[in-house]
Order: C-alpha cells, then structure tokens, then sequence
C-alpha cells in the first residue's frame, strides 16, 4: 500500500487524456441506431473494394487467421463518455491494405445493417485502425459490433463502425449515416468537433 | 401510451412519442399526429407508431414494418437538424380552430 497519494482522481479537467466536454465512465454503454444484426461466422465477410472496383475478401478464417495487434485505447463517443484503457484484438487497416493498390483519399465503412462512415484514408494507415474482434480477451459480442467492428481511437466512436462489413476506398469524400444528418464531417474529439459547424 | 422494447435481447427502442419533445421545440406543433410514408415499403403510419432507437448521437426513428431509417433528428448546440430522406411524405392533419 502506497504511503503517499499524488492527487490521483483530481478534478477532470486536470486529466489530460480527457478531451474537452468528456467525462470519464468504467462503463462501456451499447449505442445502437437500429436492431442489432446477427450475423454466423459462416457467412460473415470482409471486403475491401477500391475506386477500381477490384475486390478483396476474407472469410471469418482467413481474416482472423492473419496478423493481430492487442491495441489498449482510450475511446471517446460523442454523447460526452470517455472509456481509458480498453484492450482490443484486431488487424491492423496496414496489414489489411497492404496488398491493395489504390489512389484513394477516403474510406466509407459500411456495416452489416446498412450503417455508414466516412474517414480519410490516412487516418486508417500507420498503426491508427483496426478491425477489431476480440475485447477484454473475449469474442467480440454483437452489441458492442461483434463479430467484427472498426476500431479508430483517435475520432469520435461513431467513426468506429460495428458489424463491419466493408471498406470503400474512394477519390471523393462521401460522408455517412451520422456525417449526413448534422454530425461533424471529421470529428476529432480533441478539437470537440461533435456537429457540423463546430 | 407508449411502448418499448427496453429489457428485450436486442437494441432497445422507443415509440415515435420520443420524437415529440425536439420536434415540437422547433417546430411548435404536435408532429406525433403526423403520418408518415415510409420510403422503403411505402406504408403510411402516424409517426408515433416509429420505432426510435435513442441509445444513439442522434435520434433514429425506423419503419415497424420494414426497419428501414424513416427519421433521423440531431441536436446540436443551436439547431434541430431532421433528415426525412427515408420517408416519401409527411402528412399532417389541419390545426380546427
Ligand atoms: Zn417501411
């Protein structure tokens, strides 16, 4: 037992992993805009298509039989919750893209569910993103975009699409479900860029 | 009355009354009363018949029937933003005096 404390627990605003207009929760609440799909490992599918058209595909298998990291995040959702030091397993958006030859700016993730994002692309590349399937050592659960979801610590969480089912790699931004209906084009949380005039 | 899913296995939801509250703040009328036509099966229903999923940014409100996006409703800090692109039309009776 430690003799002497260092103010751990302050006042969050002295926190400086919590960004502005966030308050810290150990839960991890479920935001679903929709029934939430069931989908078997059987007939779950990765693609990614390119502004070509050339498409590339893992099968439950073949994706999880590649490289993964073990990324511990802090995520940050728009509705003011932040959650430190969630622990993923994933693939890394290098190792998914490695192979794929494209000109492309952004990305549209496209979910199981018909849910939509967009992201540039570079914010995807260099250790930034992951198709995330495992949480705190256990099997993704459908809730929370099992059996596989983006990961992307760095935006807002709505950037992190559940259920996901394919990256769109396009010349042309083409903003999604939440991007469309008011919420910020970008969104990063650091710069508090909840709507679309923040 | 309302309903609710709320306790089911699944994501839970609310009815259209849910709706009434950021509507009518902007828009000084009782849009719960309105029908709404949903685009992707073209059935018409009073919009307090929508399932609205609240556990979201936003506000979503969905066909009972088909489960397609009817309403989306954002609040941001000085705008209620409502996307309609689901819905082919919005019916509202006249107010009798
Ligand atoms: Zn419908």
């Amino acid at each position: 037992m430690a003799l002497i404390t260092r103010g751990f627990g302050g006042r969050r605003r002295d926190d400086p992993n919590l960004p502005p207009g966030q308050y810290r929760t150990d839960d991890f609440p479920v935001l679903s805009a929709g029934p939430t799909p069931r989908i078997s490992l059987d007939d779950w599918e990765l693609a990614v298509v390119t502004e070509s058209g050339e498409r590339s595909t893992w099968s439950w298998a073949e994706f999880t039989a590649l490289p993964a990291d073990e990324p511990t995040v802090d995520i940050h959702c728009v509705t003011h919750w932040s959650k430190f030091g969630t622990r993923w397993r994933g693939v890394s958006l290098d190792t998914l893209l490695a192979d794929v030859e494209t000109a492309a700016e952004y990305v549209v993730a496209h979910s199981y569910g018909g849910y939509t994002t967009n992201i540039p692309l570079e914010d995807l590349l260099d250790g930034q993103a992951w198709v995330a399937y495992e949480f705190d050592g256990e099997p993704l659960v459908p809730a929370h975009g099992g059996p596989a979801r983006l990961l992307v610590p760095h935006l807002y969480f709505w950037k992190s699409a559940k259920w996901l089912r394919a990256l769109e790699l396009r010349l042309d931004d083409e903003p999604g479900f939440w991007e469309t209906a008011g919420y910020h084009n970008y969104g990063d949380p650091w710069r508090e860029q909840r709507y679309q005039a923040d | 009355m309302s309903t609710t899913n709320v306790g089911a296995d699944d994501a839970p939801w609310v009815d259209g009354n849910a709706l009434a509250g950021p509507l009518g703040e902007v828009m000084g009328t009782d849009l719960t009363v309105a029908e709404l036509t949903c685009a992707g099966c073209r059935t018409s229903r009073p919009l307090a018949a929508m399932r609205v999923f609240d556990r979201t940014p936003g506000l979503v409100a969905r066909c009972p029937g088909c489960e397609d996006v009817v309403m989306r409703v954002v609040r941001t800090a000085d705008r209620v933003l409502v996307d309609l692109r689901g819905s082919l039309l919005l019916s509202l009776p006249v107010p009798t005096s």
